[in-house]
């Protein structure tokens, strides 16, 4: 936990900042259904190994961020994002234990949620989608998880000083 | 309390965590509500928005990078070709102009006669798209251009061939702006043979639009132009909005199904055009009156 208190908080932004720009990106029409929801992969990573620090007020904040960026109510991905990451605080000791491939499948569940709050809340207000559009990036999203995984385990940010 | 002595340490973590998550919930919900009925928070967005600005200049900057190689690589060859073809373009379209121009002066004469106010040109600007809605149920655009260059909510964009869409959102340096296609989009237009008037609706196909309102006897056919009528307020009247390419007539249904293939090409384009509409002007003078 000393780790914890010590990691450098640069690096970290600077990963949410390229997830930011990964989701903004333009992407060719048949791919657009299937971007995974990259903020909300990197999001759970740093609150799943750096529970204390990054917990559901940053990840509240990176929601208004994205409900900006996406032109969405604000609030929508803010409220979405820090219940994604409340449970995996929450349950960060078990998370931490499981192997990879377990984790992403533990993932599915999780951005189904995610999901499910941003269509519950577009439905409210109207927003007329099919439930099968929210599908494609659940699935990518548990799919590409290693290699979030492995990315992000290369960012330096631990302080060498333990 | 099941948990061990490592959270003992921060004894006021687990209950904190509960804490704190439902008061962001609850803050997210009034948010989410305040949002929905009023406008009060667009000032906070439109800081926001300033904010992720530079994020999407990065975004964009590979894109606008390689276009600018592109451009400053083209060979002087292909240069002259295409500088050529633009003067024969341009010499087409003075030509058509000056019979514009002839139509528009005698226009004016006529609606002088008329005693009816003459209209006014419309102030044109274009603007680059920086980024296109990642929800592909959602047909939005976010554009270049924002407040400080004027922009206003509900203002009409253009392409080259037709009208795309209207302004939904102002930011600082950028706006979001609504296409035509997206199933939430309603605009008034006119056939430009016969003068009938209808409404056009977005499918959230880019190449079609639905006319779901017009009866089985309604004089229309394949080929027909479909103009803005100006009716609404929101889109200045004469702009070409697309072209009918499909017509069933279904004798036992109230209305025919009528579908149109919008005259801009919605999902190709890089670059649109603002409309500063002038028709605010020419009500007020009739106000004045």
């Amino acid at each position: 936990m000393s780790r914890d208190r010590s990691s450098r908080p640069i690096p970290i932004l600077l990963s949410i900042v390229v997830a930011l720009m990964l989701a903004m990106a333009p992407m060719p029409d048949w791919a657009a259904p299937y971007r995974p929801d990259w903020v909300v992969l990197t999001i759970i990573f740093w609150s799943m190994n750096l529970p204390q620090k990054y917990s559901v007020g940053y990840a509240w904040l990176v929601g208004i961020v994205l409900d900006v960026s996406y032109g969405t109510l604000l609030g929508q991905h803010a409220l979405a994002l820090s219940l994604i990451v409340y449970l995996t605080v929450k349950f960060h000791l078990q998370l931490r234990l499981y192997p990879v491939s377990q984790m992403a499948l533990t993932l599915i569940p999780m951005l189904a949620i995610y999901k499910f709050i941003l269509f519950w809340i577009n439905g409210v207000i109207g927003i007329q989608t099919p439930l099968s559009a929210y599908w494609g990036p659940v699935i990518t999203g548990a799919l590409i998880w290693p290699l979030v995984n492995l990315v992000l385990q290369t960012v330096p940010y631990r302080t060498r000083a333990h | 309390m099941a948990v061990g002595t490592e959270s003992q340490r921060h004894s006021s973590r687990p209950t904190a965590l509960g804490v704190r998550f439902l008061l962001l919930c609850g803050l997210s919900l009034t948010l989410l509500i305040i949002d929905q009925r009023e406008n009060h928070l667009d000032t906070a967005r439109r800081a926001l928005s300033a904010t992720v600005y530079p994020l999407r200049v990065i975004v964009d900057a590979p894109i606008a990078f390689w276009r600018w190689i592109d451009e400053t690589t083209t060979e002087r060859k292909e240069l002259l070709k295409e500088s050529s073809r633009l003067k024969t373009e341009r010499l087409l379209t003075d030509a058509r102009l000056q019979r514009y121009a002839a139509l528009e002066a005698e226009n004016a004469r006529l609606r002088a006669m008329l005693d009816a106010t003459t209209r006014v040109r419309d102030q044109i600007r274009v603007a680059e798209i920086l980024s296109v809605s990642p929800n592909p149920f959602r047909h939005s655009i976010i554009i270049d251009k924002g407040t400080r260059h004027d922009v206003y909510d509900g203002q009409t964009i253009v392409d080259a061939n037709g009208v795309v869409g209207q302004i939904i959102q102002t930011g600082l340096m950028s706006s979001q702006a609504l296409l035509i296609s997206d199933p939430d989009h309603a605009l008034p237009v006119e056939v430009n043979r016969t003068g009938l008037r209808t409404i056009a609706m977005g499918t959230g196909e880019f190449d079609r639009l639905d006319l779901p309102f017009l009866a089985n006897n309604a004089d229309i056919r394949e080929g027909d132009l479909l103009v803005t009528s100006g009716l609404g307020g929101a889109f200045p009247a004469g702009y070409p909005v697309a072209v009918v390419d499909k017509v069933t007539f279904i004798p036992e249904e109230s209305f025919a199904q009528v579908s149109a293939r919008p005259a801009a090409a919605l999902n190709q384009i890089r670059e649109i055009m603002l409309v500063w509409s002038t028709r605010a002007n020419t009500e007020s003078e009739i106000v004045d009156e």
